[in-house]
């Protein structure tokens, strides 16, 4: 312990513990989203926020762990929704469409990954970068265009498997109708969300062993020294194809989820660069290379999103009668204020909220 | 005489006109510690980096064993014993000093595939490591970043990698420059002791003469690209070429 207050390795040690702590509590949060928050909308934040931990954290797996830069995460997430998407609206609701469906767009996600890890991964890291941009487009380009399986940009809309539907009834209660537990309703709305927190939790479990593995030691010496890991007998090649075709297959699945959340699945919500951006946003702010940040970051950014313009709406009303105030603080500013919000935080938090508390002494 | 564990055979590199390495043929045994001397751009690093793999040669061929290996990566080089240090440091810097020897015995024991089991779960691993990093006299400093380490400390890791890898053939490239004269020991045992187990061939790049002379069982020298003498050091260090490459750089150091 020194004069100034606790030691840097202690520091350290009470970053990661504050990090683990709020990361904890969002996960809590977010297990039991239904009990704690009874309306539609709260329920839509909290399965997006799910979805998007998996998806931001496997994006984090290539440019946090490896140093891969690529734009075509959500070429890969869309792959994985459209899969389930196009064999719910073919044949209608069931598990087997979801199965069939995302299985095919999960390994057509994972084939096109091994393609593009294999013919452009040893080139320069720039030039990955260009590929990956230019496959993203031109599978958002045939979402547009092939309308008849696609519905292009209208997108599709169908009916998720029975059990997910809130007509549904998981527990029969006194009434006939769906028990009420804590005030919920045990029917299909609710066994939709938890089809989500579910399968999210396991993704992420999935990509936290990964981390954790002697192949997440690899992909780490990948990105400190691509010469070095070469030198001690890693393929490095091998080891950043893998890992490109393994954050793909996470993407994909993400994407089935949505898409059977959702019921609905567009280029919007899917495949477009503004996801991609969200996405980049997301993993900066909750910080490279902490897989907890993602949890962060997306629950930090979802939040501003769906809910930065209610409070400027409530804080405009509340300031109603001071000058200027209420003008800037109009809920069409939004954009603005989240603006600046993504300034303070990259500029006190610059290696993003989790990666800054975890540094070992200070930035 | 053992057959030879490296050879490369009229190993030539061109960068545009100017041949860095011009058809080097030579061989080396089991149990030999082989030092390689020149002036600065004699190509004695570009060599290096033919045989372990950083470069490919404009012509010519490399032999381990016997094998061909003029084609293959330089992971799969390391596969088949070829370890190698760098003259400028190297190191995985914002990785722990253990993690950095970890991974290279992690790479040894071909354990890099494994997605699914903790690193904790190989702890045999972590324990080879730590000999790796008690053999420089690192252990104390084993999860402090790479990038925090002294000079001196960064160079001790770089052999301990190197050690790490377990291979058949050593390459040292100026193993203690810029070394403080109290810690260059440490490295000069190391590499005593791997020429002592007799199963292993030593290259040594390096610059000090007093080091060349207590450790090295041949010399040969490089200039200009060319391999212009080899032989025992009392014959080579004897010979007028070397004397004028020498001259006025010969043992600068005590």
């Amino acid at each position: 312990m020194g004069a100034n207050g606790p030691s840097l390795p202690d520091r350290a040690r009470n970053g990661r513990l504050a990090v683990y702590a709020i990361a904890a509590a969002i996960g809590l949060i977010l297990a039991f989203a239904p009990f704690l928050f009874g309306d539609v909308r709260s329920q839509q934040v909290a399965a997006r926020i799910c979805v998007f931990i998996v998806l931001v954290a496997s994006y984090d797996l290539l440019i946090g762990y490896t140093g891969i830069v690529s734009f075509a995460h959500t070429m890969f997430f869309g792959l994985g929704a459209y899969g389930a998407a196009i064999a719910l609206k073919q044949w209608g609701p069931g598990w087997s469409a979801v199965l069939v469906g995302g299985g095919a767009g999960i390994v057509a996600a994972a084939a096109l990954a091994a393609l593009i890890g294999v013919l452009s991964l040893r080139v320069k890291a720039i030039f990955f970068a260009m590929v990956t941009l230019a496959a993203a487009s031109v599978m958002l380009v045939l979402a547009s265009q092939l309308s008849a399986i696609t519905n292009g940009e209208d997108g599709l809309v169908y009916v998720a498997p029975k059990l997910l539907t809130p007509a549904t009834i998981l527990f029969t209660g006194a009434d006939g109708k769906a028990a009420k537990w804590f005030g919920v309703r045990m029917d299909g709305k609710i066994a939709a969300y938890y089809f989500v927190f579910l399968t999210c939790l396991v993704l992420f479990a999935a990509l936290y062993r990964i981390i954790r593995s002697p192949l997440g030691a690899v992909l780490e010496a990948v990105r400190e020294n691509e010469i070095r890991a070469e030198a001690i007998g890693y393929r490095v090649v091998a080891y950043r194809t893998a890992v490109f075709v393994i954050a793909a297959v996470i993407a994909a699945c993400a994407g089935v989820v949505w898409a059977v959340w959702l019921r609905y699945t567009g280029p919007e919500t899917t495949l477009s660069f503004a996801i991609m951006i969200d996405i980049l946003l997301m993993v900066v702010i909750g910080g490279m290379g902490t897989m907890t940040g993602a949890v962060i970051g997306v629950t930090v950014m979802s939040l501003a999103q769906f809910y930065l313009k209610d409070l400027m709406g409530a804080a405009a009303e509340a300031t109603a009668a001071i000058p200027v105030l209420p003008q800037l603080l109009n809920p069409d500013r939004w954009l603005f204020w989240l603006g600046i919000l993504f300034i303070l935080l990259v500029y006190f938090f610059p290696a993003g909220v989790a990666g800054t508390l975890m540094k070992k002494g200070t930035h | 005489m053992a057959a030879p564990s490296l050879e490369t055979k009229d190993l030539t590199i061109r960068f545009g006109g100017h041949v860095a390495v011009n058809s080097v043929s030579c061989a080396f045994r089991p149990g030999e510690l082989t030092a390689i001397v020149g002036p600065n751009g004699a190509g004695k690093t570009t060599w290096f980096n033919l045989v372990s793999g950083q470069l490919a040669p404009t012509s010519g061929a490399i032999f381990k064993d016997g094998r061909n290996i003029t084609r293959l990566p330089a992971s799969t080089r390391a596969g088949v014993g070829i370890g190698r240090a760098f003259q400028l440091t190297n190191l995985f810097p914002r990785l722990s000093v253990l993690e950095n020897v970890r991974l290279a015995v992690q790479a040894r024991a071909g354990d890099g595939w494994r997605p699914w089991r903790s690193v904790g779960a190989f702890p045999h691993l972590e324990k080879k490591a730590m000999a790796h990093l008690a053999t420089v006299r690192l252990e104390d400093a084993a999860h402090v970043p790479a990038a925090a380490l002294s000079h001196g400390d960064q160079r001790k890791l770089e052999v301990a990698l190197l050690a790490a890898m377990d291979p058949d053939i050593f390459m040292f490239d100026e193993p203690t420059a810029g070394m403080s004269v109290d810690e260059a020991p440490v490295i000069l045992d190391l590499i005593g002791a791997i020429k002592a187990d007799r199963s292993k061939t030593v290259l040594l790049v390096e610059h000090k003469m007093s080091v060349v002379r207590a450790l090295a069982d041949r010399i040969v020298v490089l200039n200009n690209g060319e391999l212009v003498a080899d032989g025992a050091p009392e014959n080579v260090m004897a010979l007028p070429i070397v004397r004028e490459i020498y001259l006025g750089v010969a043992d600068a150091a005590p």
